[in-house]
């Protein structure tokens, strides 16, 4: 799995790729956490385009970016989403939770 | 059989076995997906709390065919997977997983296998627990209702 971060006016994206599982999820909550707390990005955008499988430790990273996202007051967005992945947040019961785009542009006009 | 040992970086190796595996047997690909991450979940269980993320301990799997006992459902098969490892005892109050009404992380992973699932059974036997895994092939069960109707 892959991480890289852009920068887009008060918007921190990141690219994801690859599986996100047990072997590397706390990396994906890593990133996402310091963003949120310690940069205090407003917006965040988590690409998972090149994402094809999340597990239930990647998922419970994505709730606890979710959760510091709204203690802190900013936006933590999911864009791109695999059918795979879909489907885990469906089966989760999670997917009306999270703010979900389909591409950048619609999060970023949003 | 397969035999492997606890660690994280084997995951994905095996999700791509079973996710062939079970396109093979002809589980539709939302199926194949689901039975993945059941086993996906299931191995992360035995490498994180079984083995409490000590690397190198033995984990073996065994795949094979499934049949349904019930006579009006013969001949309908699944896949049958078996996961041995040598931590210890399991208690059975901690299998049950999590309730979903409350956003927060962590529990999924049982909630994952027994949504995916026909049968999750747990066992332990000399030193050893065993978790069997069934899924069955959906198939019309037209005439079973039908007979039972008549």
């Amino acid at each position: 799995m892959k991480i890289s971060t852009r920068r887009l006016d008060k918007t921190t994206i990141f690219d994801v790729s690859g599986d996100i599982d047990f072997a590397n999820s706390s990396e994906v909550r890593r990133s996402v956490l310091r963003e949120i707390q310690e940069a205090h990005t407003p917006r965040l955008l988590l690409n998972l385009r090149q994402v094809r499988y999340i597990d239930s430790s990647g998922v419970a990273s994505l709730v606890e970016g979710l959760k510091a996202s709204r203690d802190l007051g900013s936006r933590f967005i999911l864009i791109g989403l695999s059918a795979s992945a879909r489907e885990v947040l469906q089966l989760s019961h999670l997917l009306k939770v999270f703010e979900i785009y389909e591409n950048e542009e619609q999060a970023m006009a949003s | 059989m397969l035999t492997l040992y606890s660690s994280p970086r084997l995951l994905s190796v095996v999700r791509g076995t079973v996710e062939r595996l079970t396109e093979y047997l002809g589980f539709p690909i939302t199926e194949a997906r689901s039975i993945t991450r059941a086993v996906d979940e299931a191995l992360t269980n035995i490498v994180r709390h079984s083995y409490r993320n000590l690397p190198g301990q033995p984990i073996t799997m065994c795949f094979r065919r499934a049949r349904r006992r019930r006579q009006c459902e013969e001949g309908k098969s699944g896949l049958e997977i078996l996961l041995y490892d040598r931590g210890p005892a399991v208690d059975p109050s901690k299998f049950r997983g999590r309730r979903l009404e409350e956003i927060r992380p962590g529990g999924l992973g049982l909630y994952f296998i027994r949504q995916a699932m026909d049968i999750v059974e747990f066992s332990r036997n000399s030193a050893t627990n065993r978790l069997r895994l069934v899924k069955y092939l959906a198939r019309p069960t037209q005439r079973c209702v039908s007979e039972k109707t008549l």
